[in-house]
């Protein structure tokens, strides 16, 4: 079977791409075509779970209920979250992964590629299911992404539909990230050692055993909720000797993880473009390698900081506080080494080193909230507040979601061989960054004074600020219809791209042509070349 | 044999392995049930079997020095079909000495039927320091339609109570039996 895929694949060596719609991207094993609809597919998740956040700050712009009912609302937050967190930055990371890292290490694709494509066509139907609850009698799940029991198990009928919608994911995601690991433990180009490897490719490996560790037990977790449900077990009911509160502990021993998932390849990727772009090798490129292992592996014991208020010894408090403030340490390691490339370089400021600095200062912001979160004491407080989300989204939006857009911008050229228009970009850029700071600074000052999270409704006290978030909500959202606009002119058309497109930048993507051929590395690249690409350190 | 069978030999095996590392990660999820349940033993926190087990030892000196406020909370997993309340809110207790409080329970679910208090008590440290030597939640309860009684939880406080705690709530879930709390 490998056998014939070879000779297969030796058939289409120096054509281009199959004729046909179903055959060139629904048959396709092409790591980049793959790479394209995992992105695409992010993207489209990114504007449906971002209508759905409007829909929140819609309802949130004055006090009282204006638009939509409260379980309607809760409704919202829960599908935005699992929208934004499964659905849009995973596999906005595994397309880029799916593109970048063949290209980086010198393979002619990945490693399983019909698997890869397998990974990606489960998503469509995991997400169909899982927006189809909308429409079943009972509504879509309404108790947070979390689905903390019993809230979640008196839901009606979407309950096993968003289930299975996760297990789904969680397949895709796992058999994805076995891809990475294989590609990138196998395929190497000989020459490419593990510490040549860009770091985009290294964070990209500790975030695949992240997800191999974590996804299967979130699996797990939901599918005790399922024969809670409907086959009455009662892992989580006190009624049969239960405890909620383990459904908590399960789920964040997941959950903690996965926002080192999330946040893990967006280090990778502002690793590579603020060298570029400062014009000096990355400081401390091993010292890095180390942060990321040390964050992935300190990742699996502060889960218990989400819960501090379940009722917890106070041993367990000080030991999840003092666990969770250690991952300041290699956090602060790395932004320190940022800090650092960028010292006396010669900075220019192309739109991918604008999102990129730009994350170094609002993650850097959400990583302090982190640490104020982290004190116990204090946590008890701000504990289901706007301060939590305040947090998370400075994390995610700036943080994540700004490293994937400083990634396409990047690497954009390399993938259509044209440039886009800068000066969309550039407004893209700022028009972003002025309302992501409108819209979420205002929400620590919301949760500070005591603001509950997903409650539809609030006390005429918080009403400036709700509606100055919601001005800023609206704006970002508008904001972003820019992005998918400079991506279409630039896959269109534009000004021819260099084969490497940014003067300071190194890699081996950069040694091929622009756009990057439909197969390439079909021979390994040579000693010059790797010399000539690899991270200088 | 040539190189790409070679190739994809090492791709198959090295993500059998990982593939096996997710499948035991996953039962690694269900093996935090068990585990969760041995930490909660070893350390006595939310240990449910001192909660739903009668106290074999009985108070020997009373602490008259001290009291401990003792309050009650009754809940019911979904409105409408019980009426379910303690008589007293709280009780002023001296550690060493038996008390007896009680609960009202009305059936109103329109048919007879079983149901089961399941208790807890809080802060979780006085755990090991509250004794129960009979209470209404070690045994399902029978009540007929419409049916209304007192219950009796008769307790005592250890005096070995760290001297902190100040107040201890004790706080009973009335699930109909045997049907758990998630069917409607």
């Amino acid at each position: 079977m490998a056998h014939a895929a070879h000779a297969d694949h030796a058939d289409h060596e120096h054509h281009g791409p199959p004729k046909g719609f179903i055959q060139r991207w629904v048959m396709t094993t092409n790591h980049k075509d793959i790479g394209t609809l995992y992105m695409v597919f992010a993207g489209l998740m990114f504007f449906i779970g971002g209508a759905m956040a409007l829909v929140i700050r819609a309802e949130l712009f004055q006090p009282g209920l204006q638009f939509v009912d409260p379980q309607f609302f809760n409704s919202m937050t829960t599908a935005h979250a699992l929208m934004m967190v499964f659905g849009a930055v995973m596999p906005a990371w595994v397309g880029v992964a799916n593109w970048m890292i063949p290209l980086q290490i010198g393979a002619p694709d990945m490693a399983l590629p019909r698997m890869n494509n397998f990974s990606f066509w489960i998503l469509p139907f995991a997400f169909l299911l899982l927006i189809s609850t909308l429409f079943v009698p009972g509504g879509s799940p309404a108790g947070g992404w979390t689905l903390y029991p019993p809230l979640t198990l008196q839901g009606g009928d979407a309950l096993p539909m968003a289930i299975f919608a996760v297990h789904m994911m969680g397949i895709s995601s796992i058999m994805g990230a076995i891809n990475v690991i294989v590609t990138l433990m196998n395929m190497r180009a000989p020459g490419v050692t593990l510490l040549r490897m860009p770091l985009f490719c290294w964070t990209w490996l500790i975030t695949a055993y992240l997800l191999i560790l974590v996804m299967p037990v979130l699996a797990g977790a939901v599918t005790m909720l399922l024969t809670d449900h409907f086959f009455g077990t009662t892992f989580f009911s006190a009624a049969g000797g239960g405890d909620p509160v383990l459904y908590q502990h399960i789920f964040w021993f997941f959950g903690h993880p996965e926002v080192y998932i999330l946040i893990l390849p967006a280090f990778g990727v502002v690793s590579e473009i603020i060298p570029t772009f400062s014009r000096k090798p990355l400081f401390g490129y091993e010292s890095m390698v180390y942060a990321t292992a040390s964050i992935g592996f300190l990742s699996f014991i502060v889960w218990a900081h989400h819960m501090f208020t379940v009722g917890m010894p106070l041993a367990g408090q000080l030991f999840f506080m003092l666990t969770t403030m250690m991952i300041a340490v290699p956090t602060g390691v790395k932004v320190f080494n940022w800090s650092a490339t960028m010292w006396k370089g010669s900075i220019s400021f192309e739109p991918p080193m604008l999102f990129a600095i730009c994350f170094l200062f609002l993650f850097t912001i959400g990583g302090f909230s982190g640490l104020m979160l982290a004190i116990t004491p204090a946590d008890f407080q701000y504990h289901d507040t706007y301060f939590v989300v305040a947090h998370f989204h400075y994390v995610l939006v700036p943080g994540a979601i700004f490293a994937i857009m400083a990634g396409v911008y990047y690497w954009l050229p390399k993938w259509t061989g044209h440039m886009y228009n800068m000066t969309l970009a550039k407004w893209h850029f700022w028009m972003s960054t002025i309302f992501v700071n409108v819209l979420f600074f205002p929400q620590h000052f919301l949760g500070l004074a005591g603001m509950p999270r997903r409650i539809p409704d609030y006390s005429t006290q918080f009403a400036e600020w709700n509606m100055v978030s919601s001005i800023g909500a609206f704006g970002f959202g508008v904001s972003q219809l820019m992005f998918p606009i400079a991506i279409w002119q630039c896959v269109k058309g534009g000004a021819r791209a260099a084969d490497k497109v940014w003067e300071g930048a190194h890699g081996l993507e950069w040694e091929l042509p622009s756009p990057a051929p439909y197969h390439t590395w079909e021979s390994p690249p040579s000693m010059a070349q790797i010399e000539h690409g690899a991270p200088a350190h | 044999m040539n190189p790409s069978r070679n190739e994809s030999t090492a791709h198959r095996n090295l993500a059998l392995k990982l593939g096996m590392v997710a499948l035991g990660a996953f039962g690694f999820g269900f093996a935090l049930v068990p585990l969760y349940d041995v930490l909660c033993a070893v350390t006595g926190y939310g240990d449910r079997s001192q909660l739903t087990r009668a106290a074999e030892e009985r108070p020997t000196s009373v602490d008259t020095s001290r009291l401990v406020t003792v309050e009650f909370i009754a809940n019911l997993p979904t409105v409408g079909s019980w009426d379910f309340k303690p008589e007293v809110r709280s009780m002023q207790v001296q550690p060493g000495r038996l008390y007896e409080a009680k609960f009202l329970a009305g059936n109103r679910t329109g048919h007879s039927t079983w149901a089961q208090a399941v208790p807890d008590v809080s802060p979780s440290k006085a755990t090991a320091y509250f004794r129960k030597t009979d209470c209404f939640c070690f045994t399902p309860q029978h009540f007929d339609i419409n049916e209304s009684r007192d219950m009796s939880v008769r307790f005592f406080v250890d005096p070995q109570l760290p001297k902190q705690v100040e107040r201890i709530t004790l706080a009973y879930t009335f699930y109909d039996t045997p049907a758990p709390v998630a069917r409607r």
